[in-house]
């Protein structure tokens, strides 16, 4: 028995330290766009709030898991914000500077948490300096500055009302009613919060109506707060008893209650000034936006309702997808042996329904790249402070979706190409201002939909590649030779800079630095089946060019015969497939070329590359299947093309890890596996 | 009560091994019972161009990718025409999963761990580092093999 609540206990904690670590993410992630933001707009007020009240959350889930640091740092980076938030310190970069110090302690530990460490870290410096903000700051306020939420007994400083609550708060009044605002706090040892607060509210409901509450409900019954929640409520019944009703309910800790002030309610028409107070202290709360546009954050989660789901589970659900996908298959053929009207019909709906039920499997795993991409604002600023040149980061196309195990593996590298765009393209503000620039470079990071694939691009208004110094530099490192130089186009060129000779070598740096470690970037995105394109005009810029799958699981391919083995082209490297008289075929060197539009190509034969048994037969023409790699092209010699097809790409498994020119299996209608070709492994 | 504990050391000193025999040629191997998955009847074997030639292929396991190694080729034994009593033997082994084909799987025993003999060592022949020992029992001979190695 007692090993079983043991057992019990550590379930339920990892279960809440996933959702910590997840949620602590969020909450930091949103801190830093907050910030960032700030910088831009330093007097808006409620870009504050919303940093503090990350950081609030952030602070009591930290206590309650017992991660001390966190929860002490927080607390000192929130007495900050609050003395931002009640104009008491004025933000500029060096109190930002600050924060964000406080911030990278804060997503260290919470990194730490994550990987199974316990949060500890020293944090003294981070603390020093927002003390040293706090105390420089307290000399000068006259006031004694604002306690935080948990300690405040003016409701008022936390609730603020829109119009539309106003306007039903004023008729509500003059139709005779109370109206309340109540701060409820729990017991802290509650163990179903939501339950009780289902109670509280099942007792106001009773009285009266709620209008407002902070959190919102939804926020209210996912246990997203601390222990205290404000409620509004309308009634006709006396504070006292409503009071003694909730204080009633078991494991309410206490009850604040506060009549609100309706006849100062600000008119319509003076919106901007308007204010909303409270009886007991007559404080003004927040400015309230007149437009009315703007809503607090919690309400994106009111109407984006989403659910965590373990990457893992959705491999199995796609794993067991694609077995019925391989079913529907046979059960295809079979209708169409029989031929049996019902059956046809039957199978006809069965094809239609796990289409769709196939789209959707593979949209669950997709995320916008927004993911990745709300980390490198703040990289930026912070390389352009260190490099002293004036960068501004442009990000287009945030929503864009990809596969998760996709967006989970570009994030480096294109940190890495955004720190070159910077580094080596962005010149300094001078060398700017003597090219006749604006001081401030701009880099664009776009990401957009075409076809199949996602394209990712990183584009700045730098100095450019100078080509004939990367030629110079491939020339004396042996990348390229003379020859081969000469016939070189510019893209061609340029695509020197990811080749792997050019990042080892310490030398490179003279070459504006272009190169350093590229070849891991192109490897990197060559992995998850993308291609990497520069393009550059000397003194105008550079632009990366990435282009992606949309997942890497299901893709299109051109299914093909040799003698009686099956292999699958995926279509992505297609040009296209064309037959070929053996007339046509010429010799040069000992390889079989042929001409295509004009383009003298090589011929892959893939039965002697793939070693298939059988004999050789001689025959009258060629099946091709056009294939490019970059610029270059060749055509694969087949015995038979099969058609086009969707397929789901395997591994073959960490046994087999590299096989020459295969880069994964399939498996067919009929149960059998065909082997995918990696084209890229065929053209030199 | 002096029965019970002579009983129970002799049950410590017996600590034994479940181990699953197949059959190669006319000798019998063994390979301990945890590492195996399952065992399947003879299935198509999609063949994989260029790679170690005991590697048959891969296979569709239910739905996952298995390549498949035939043990013959594997230990130098000359090749044998797939029959009925053809399985492959299905292991399991960290990350790694992966078949055997094996002339034959029918038997699974314990074997008392402290049987295991070290494998007879051969006077000029070819070092073999896949064994892991012999176990005599009765009549029977089993040859023990040591997985990693095996299928690294």
């Amino acid at each position: 028995m007692v090993e079983n609540i043991e057992v019990n206990e550590i379930l339920i904690n990892t279960e809440y330290l996933d959702l910590f670590i997840d949620e602590s993410q969020e909450h930091l992630q949103a801190i830093n766009d907050n910030l960032l933001k700030l910088e831009q707009a330093p007097h808006d007020r409620s870009i504050v709030s919303e940093v503090f009240r990350s950081a609030h959350t952030l602070k009591g889930m930290a206590a309650t898991m017992g991660f001390e640091d966190l929860a002490h740092l927080t607390h000192n980076m929130e007495n900050v914000l609050d003395l931002i938030r009640n104009d008491k310190l004025e933000v500029n970069p060096s109190v930002l500077d600050v924060v964000f110090l406080a911030l990278d302690d804060l997503e260290a530990m919470v990194t730490d948490i994550a990987s199974g460490g316990e949060g500890k870290r020293d944090v003294s410096e981070a603390i020093k300096q927002l003390e040293q903000i706090e105390n420089r700051n307290a000399n000068d306020v006259i006031a004694p500055s604002t306690k935080s939420i948990e300690s405040d007994t003016d409701l008022q400083t936390i609730e603020q009302y829109d119009q539309f609550e106003r306007t039903i708060i004023e008729q509500s009044f003059e139709q005779g009613y109370n109206i309340y605002l109540m701060k409820i706090t729990l017991d802290p040892q509650v163990v179903l919060k939501a339950a009780r607060v289902f109670m509280v509210f099942d007792v106001l409901e009773q009285i009266g109506e709620v209008i407002k509450s902070t959190p919102v409900a939804e926020d209210l019954e996912q246990e997203k707060f601390d222990s205290d929640f404000l409620v509004t409520v309308l009634s006709k019944i006396q504070m006292e008893e409503i009071k003694d009703r909730i204080l009633n309910i078991s494991e309410i800790d206490s009850v604040d209650i506060q009549g609100v002030e309706v006849g100062k309610l600000s008119s319509s028409e003076e919106v901007l000034e308007e204010q909303v107070e409270v009886k007991n202290v007559e404080m003004p709360i927040e400015t309230v936006k007149p437009d009315g546009i703007e809503k607090p954050p919690k309400q994106k989660t009111e109407l984006n309702k989403t659910i965590r789901v373990n990457i893992e589970r959705l491999d199995v659900l796609m794993n067991l997808f694609e077995e019925l996908v391989i079913d529907r298959g046979r059960l295809e053929q079979i209708a169409s042996e029989l031929n049996n009207n019902e059956l046809n019909e039957t199978v006809e709906r069965m094809s239609r329904i796990s289409g769709d039920l196939q789209e959707i499997i593979l949209n669950m795993r997709m995320m916008p790249v927004e993911q990745v991409f709300n980390r490198f604002p703040r990289m930026v600023r912070s390389l352009s402070k260190d490099l002293n040149k004036k960068v501004n980061l442009q990000i287009i196309g945030a929503e864009t979706e990809l596969d998760r195990t996709i967006l989970d593996e570009i994030g480096d590298p294109l940190v890495h190409l955004l720190r070159n765009s910077i580094d080596h393209g962005i010149e300094t503000p001078e060398k700017r201002l003597a090219a006749g620039k604006p001081e401030e470079g701009t880099v664009l990071l776009k990401a957009f939909h075409s076809g199949n694939n996602v394209f990712i691009e990183i584009e700045d208004d730098g100095s450019g590649i100078d080509r004939e110094k990367v030629l110079k530099k491939a020339l004396t490192n042996g990348v390229v030779t003379e020859e081969e130089a000469s016939k070189m186009s510019d893209q061609q060129v340029f695509s020197l800079l990811f080749s792997s000779g050019f990042s080892t070598a310490d030398k490179i740096t003279d070459v504006s630095g272009r190169g350093v470690g590229l070849d891991v970037v192109r490897n990197t995105f060559e992995s998850l089946g993308g291609v990497v394109t520069v393009n550059s005009e000397v003194g105008k810029g550079s632009v990366f060019s990435i282009q992606l799958p949309l997942t890497l699981s299901i893709i299109d391919v051109m299914l093909v015969e040799l003698q009686n083995e099956k292999y699958a082209i995926p279509l992505s490297s297609i040009i296209e497939t064309a037959i070929v008289n053996t007339k046509d075929v010429f010799n040069s060197h000992n390889q079989k070329v042929i001409d295509f539009r004009g383009k003298v190509i090589p011929l892959v034969f893939l039965k002697e590359i793939f070693e298939v048994p059988g004999s050789q037969l001689e025959e009258e023409s060629y099946s091709l299947v056009i294939v490019h790699k970059g610029n270059k092209v060749a055509g694969l010699v087949v015995d038979s093309l099969i058609g086009q097809h969707d397929v789901v790409l395997k591994s073959l498994g960490n046994y087999l890890k590299e096989v020459f020119a295969i880069s994964g299996a399939t498996i067919l209608g009929n149960g059998q596996v065909a082997l995918i070709i990696d084209t890229n492994a065929l053209i030199k | 009560m002096r029965r019970s504990t002579e009983l129970s050391t002799e049950i410590i000193s017996k600590q034994e091994m479940k181990v699953i025999i197949f059959q190669l040629k006319d000798e019998e191997y063994a390979i301990e019972v945890d590492y195996i998955q399952s065992i399947e009847r003879m299935q198509p074997v999609t063949r994989i161009p260029r790679t170690f030639p005991f590697v048959t292929g891969v296979m569709n396991l239910r739905g996952v990718i298995t390549p498949i190694i035939d043990l013959r080729k594997r230990f130098g034994i000359e090749e044998k025409e797939i029959d009925d009593a053809t399985r492959i033997l299905v292991i399991s082994k960290g990350q790694l999963e992966m078949g055997m084909i094996v002339d034959g799987a029918n038997d699974v025993i314990d074997i008392p761990i402290e049987k295991i003999e070290p494998p007879p060592e051969v006077i000029g022949g070819k070092e073999i580092d896949y064994l892991r020992g012999v176990v005599k029992l009765q009549n029977r001979l089993f040859t023990l093999l040591d997985l990693d190695k095996v299928i690294a």
